[in-house]
C-alpha cells in the first residue's frame, strides 16, 4: 500500500534524481572545442552599406560579381541584383530586374510595357545582396550543417557538403539563393570571402564607379562603414522576419520589397 | 571550371513561368516529389493508425484491415525516402543527413524518426507472424523431397523466426502483449513522423502561405484520413478480385462468395466512420487556417488572397474542398450506403489529399517573395532529361507504384490477405 506520502516523496526523489545528471549534461560545438582561438570574440564583423541615392542601375557589380564568383554569366540567376522602382502618379508600381540588372538599365519599357516619363512620380534603384544575417534562417534549416556562419559574420555554404535539398532556398526571406547551375549545390553572396579575408574589396564594391557599395568592419569604431550606420539614417530590408542583417540602406523607401 | 558550351540549365527554369516582378533566382524549387513526400508520409501514418485502431483499442471488426493496413505501411514506408531521394540535386550525399545531422533543422530528424518508426514497425510485424514464420518452417522442415524454391521459403522462414520456436499459448500471449505495446508506441511516433514533415512546411518563416502553428496538425489529420482512405481502397480492390476468382471457380451464389462480400462490407463500413471522422477534423482546422488569415489579414494577405481567390480558385476550392472533400463526404453520410460509393468515395478523398499536398506545397511558392509577382508551375510530362523524368510525371508515377511491388513481395513472407475467419 503506498500512501500519499510515499507517493509525493518518491516521485521528488524521482525527479530530483533525473535532473542532476541532466543539468551537469553539456552540448558542445565540435568546431568550438577543436580551434577555440576562432571562436574568441573576433576582432572583425563584416558589414555592409547600400546607399541607393547614389546607384544609377549600370548593373557593372552584377557583371564583375558573375565574373568574379563564376556564375554562369547567360543565365537569369545571380548573387546580387539591382531592381528598378518606378512610383506612377497613379499609385501603381512598377518593379524589374531583367538579368538581374547585369546589362544595366538602358530602356524605358519595365516587362512589355514602355513607361512615358511624364507619368512617372519617382524612380530609383536598388542593389541587392545577402544581408548576411545575424539570425541566418538559412544556417537554421540546412539538415547537414552544410551552410555555416563564420566568427566573422559571413554566411558560407560547404560545396562537397551540400546534398542539395533545397530548404535553405525557401527559408530565406530576401530570394538570395539559388542552386549552382553546374556544381549543384545551393549558392549566394559571400562578401566575397576569398577577397576580404586577404584585404581586398568585394568585387561589386570595387565595379561600382559611384561609391554606392561599401564594405567594412563593424567592430572598428574608425571604420567608414560603421561610422555610417552608426551616425547615419539607415534601414535594412525586412525587419519584421527578425533575421537581423548586416547590410544597411540609406535612401530605403517604403515600396521596396 | 566552367564549361563554356552553353545549354547550361538553371534548376527550376524549365517548368517556372514567372509573372510580374520576382526576385532574380526565385524559382519553384520544391515540385512534385516534394508533394509526393508529405503524400507517402502520410499514407504511413495512416496506414499504421488504422492497424492499430485494432492492436490497441480492440476494434475487433477492423481485425482483417489492421493485419493488412500494417504490412502496407511497412511496404509504403520503405519507399517514404524514395521522392526526397528523387529530388535532391546531390542524391549520393543523402547519408549526410545520417552522418552530420543539424537538429535545428526540421528536416535533420528525418533519419532518426525515419529508422527509429521503421524498426518498430518492422518489430510490430515480426511480433504478428512470428507463429506463422515458425509454423511454416516446421511444417516445411517435416517435408522429405523439397523443391528449390520450398528449399528457400524453409530458409528464409528459419531465419525469419530468429531462433525464437517456442509458439506455446503462453508465448503467444506474449507476443500478442507485445504487439500491443508496439502498436502503442507507434501511433505517437507515427504523428510524429507525419507532424514534423508539415512542421518542415509550417516553420518557413520567409513563406506567408506555409507558416502557420497549424500546419503539422493539419498534415497529421489528413494524414490519417488518406491512410485509412488508400487501406480502404486497396482492400477493396484485392477482395474484389478474391471474389471475382471466387465467383469463377464456384459460381455466383456460392456460400464462399457471400461469405468474402459480407465481411467486406463490414470492414468497410466500420472504417469508413472513423475516415468520416478524421475527415472532418482535417477540414475544420485547414478552414480555420484559411479564415484567420484572412480576419487578421497581415501584410501578406493581398497576395495570398490574390493567390487563393484568383489563381489557384479551381485547385484550392472546386478540386480540394469540393470535389476532394465534400463530396465524399456527402456520399458516406447519405443513408443507403454500399461498396461502390465507398470506393467512389475513398478515391476522390485520395485525390482531394493529393490536391491539399499540391496546394501548399506548389500553392506556397506562386507567389514572389517580394509579394509582387507570381510563378506558375507547369509539371514536366514528357521527360527530355534525367532532372524532368525525376521531377516529372514519370518519377511521381514510379513513386506512387513502388509500394505495391514491395508489398508483392513482403506479402509472400507475410500473408496479410487472408481472412481471420
Amino acid at each position: 500500500m503506498i500512501t500519499r506520502r510515499d507517493l509525493i516523496k518518491n516521485a521528488v526523489t524521482g525527479i530530483a534524481g533525473i535532473a542532476l545528471p541532466l543539468v551537469s549534461v553539456k552540448i558542445i560545438n565540435a568546431a568550438e572545442t577543436l580551434f577555440p582561438d576562432r571562436f574568441e570574440k573576433p576582432s572583425v564583423l563584416w558589414g555592409f552599406v547600400v546607399d541607393t541615392l547614389k546607384c544609377v542601375g549600370c548593373g557593372l557589380c552584377v557583371k564583375a560579381c558573375k565574373e568574379e564568383n563564376e556564375i554562369p554569366y547567360n543565365t537569369p540567376i545571380s548573387r546580387t541584383w539591382v531592381e528598378r522602382y518606378i512610383i506612377l502618379k497613379d499609385g501603381r508600381v512598377l518593379i524589374d530586374s531583367p538579368d538581374a540588372a547585369r546589362d544595366g538599365y538602358t530602356s524605358q519599357k519595365v516587362r512589355d510595357t514602355v513607361v512615358n516619363p511624364e507619368n512617372i512620380a519617382k524612380a530609383f534603384f536598388v542593389p541587392k545582396l545577402c544581408n548576411q544575417c545575424e539570425n541566418p534562417p538559412c544556417v537554421q534549416v540546412c539538415p547537414v550543417g552544410a551552410t555555416y556562419k563564420t566568427p566573422d559574420g559571413v554566411i558560407l555554404v560547404d560545396r562537397t557538403w551540400c546534398i542539395g535539398c533545397g530548404y535553405c532556398i525557401q527559408s530565406c526571406p530576401y530570394g538570395v539563393r539559388f542552386f549552382h547551375p553546374v556544381h549543384k549545390v545551393a549558392e549566394k553572396c559571400t562578401f566575397c570571402y576569398h577577397r576580404i579575408t586577404k584585404g581586398m574589396k568585394t568585387a561589386c564594391v570595387e565595379a561600382c564607379p559611384f561609391g554606392a557599395r561599401q564594405i567594412g568592419n563593424l567592430r572598428d569604431r574608425n571604420d567608414p562603414v560603421a561610422k555610417i550606420i552608426s551616425t547615419e539614417r539607415v534601414a535594412v530590408l525586412k525587419d519584421a522576419y527578425g533575421t537581423k542583417p548586416q547590410v544597411y540602406y540609406i535612401g530605403l523607401d517604403e515600396n521596396v520589397r | 571550371m566552367i564549361p563554356e558550351i552553353q545549354e547550361i540549365v538553371v534548376h527550376g527554369a524549365e517548368w517556372t513561368h514567372k509573372e510580374l516582378f520576382t526576385y532574380p533566382n526565385e524559382y519553384i524549387y520544391w515540385t512534385i516529389q516534394i508533394v509526393m513526400y508529405p503524400l507517402m508520409t502520410g499514407f504511413v501514418a495512416g496506414a499504421f493508425v488504422l492497424s492499430s485502431l485494432y492492436h490497441v483499442f480492440g476494434q475487433k471488426d477492423l481485425k482483417d484491415l489492421a493485419k493488412f493496413s500494417l504490412v502496407f505501411s511497412f511496404a509504403l514506408l520503405l519507399v517514404a525516402p524514395m521522392p526526397l531521394l528523387f529530388h535532391l540535386l546531390q542524391p549520393q550525399r543523402n547519408h549526410h543527413v545520417f552522418m552530420t545531422p543539424h537538429f535545428t533543422s526540421a528536416i535533420a530528424a528525418f533519419g532518426l524518426v525515419f529508422s527509429l518508426y521503421a524498426a518498430l514497425v518492422a518489430y510490430e510485424i515480426w511480433f504478428v507472424y512470428r507463429k506463422h514464420f515458425v509454423e511454416t518452417a516446421l511444417s516445411l522442415s517435416k517435408k522429405a523431397d523439397k523443391t528449390l524454391a520450398e528449399k528457400a521459403q524453409y530458409f528464409i522462414n528459419n531465419l525469419l523466426t530468429l531462433g525464437a520456436y517456442n509458439i506455446t499459448e503462453e508465448a503467444v500471449r506474449k507476443d500478442e502483449k507485445a504487439v500491443k505495446l508496439l502498436a502503442a508506441i507507434g501511433i505517437p511516433i507515427a504523428c510524429f513522423l507525419h507532424g514534423y514533415a508539415g512542421f518542415i512546411f509550417g516553420s518557413v518563416k520567409a513563406n506567408a502561405l506555409w507558416m502557420s502553428p497549424l500546419m503539422p496538425v493539419i498534415f497529421i489529420m489528413s494524414a490519417v484520413v488518406s491512410g485509412i482512405a488508400l487501406c480502404m481502397l486497396t482492400y477493396i480492390v484485392i477482395m474484389e478480385y478474391k471474389k471475382f476468382k471466387a465467383v469463377m471457380a464456384k459460381g455466383r451464389g456460392d456460400e464462399s462468395v457471400l461469405l468474402i462480400k459480407g465481411a467486406e462490407m463490414e470492414v468497410i463500413s466500420k472504417a469508413s466512420r472513423y475516415l468520416m471522422s478524421f475527415l472532418v477534423a482535417a477540414i475544420s482546422l485547414e478552414i480555420l487556417d484559411l479564415i484567420f488569415r484572412g480576419y487578421t489579414a497581415m501584410k501578406s494577405w493581398d497576395i495570398l488572397r490574390s493567390v487563393m481567390y484568383g489563381k489557384d480558385f479551381v485547385n484550392i476550392f472546386i478540386l480540394q474542398y469540393g470535389i476532394g472533400n465534400l463530396l465524399p463526404f456527402l456520399i458516406l453520410i447519405l443513408p443507403g450506403r454500399n461498396l461502390r460509393r465507398v470506393t467512389v468515395a475513398t478515391i476522390l478523398i485520395l485525390f482531394g489529399v493529393f490536391m491539399m499536398r499540391w496546394n501548399v506545397v506548389i500553392g506556397g511558392q506562386a507567389f514572389s517573395l517580394s509579394f509582387s509577382g507570381f510563378m506558375h508551375y507547369h509539371l514536366p510530362i514528357v521527360p527530355h532529361s534525367l532532372e524532368t523524368f525525376k521531377e516529372g510525371l514519370g518519377g511521381a508515377l514510379m513513386v506512387i507504384a513502388t509500394p505495391y511491388l514491395l508489398f508483392y513481395f513482403i506479402n509472400k513472407f507475410v500473408p496479410s490477405l487472408g481472412s481471420s475467419k
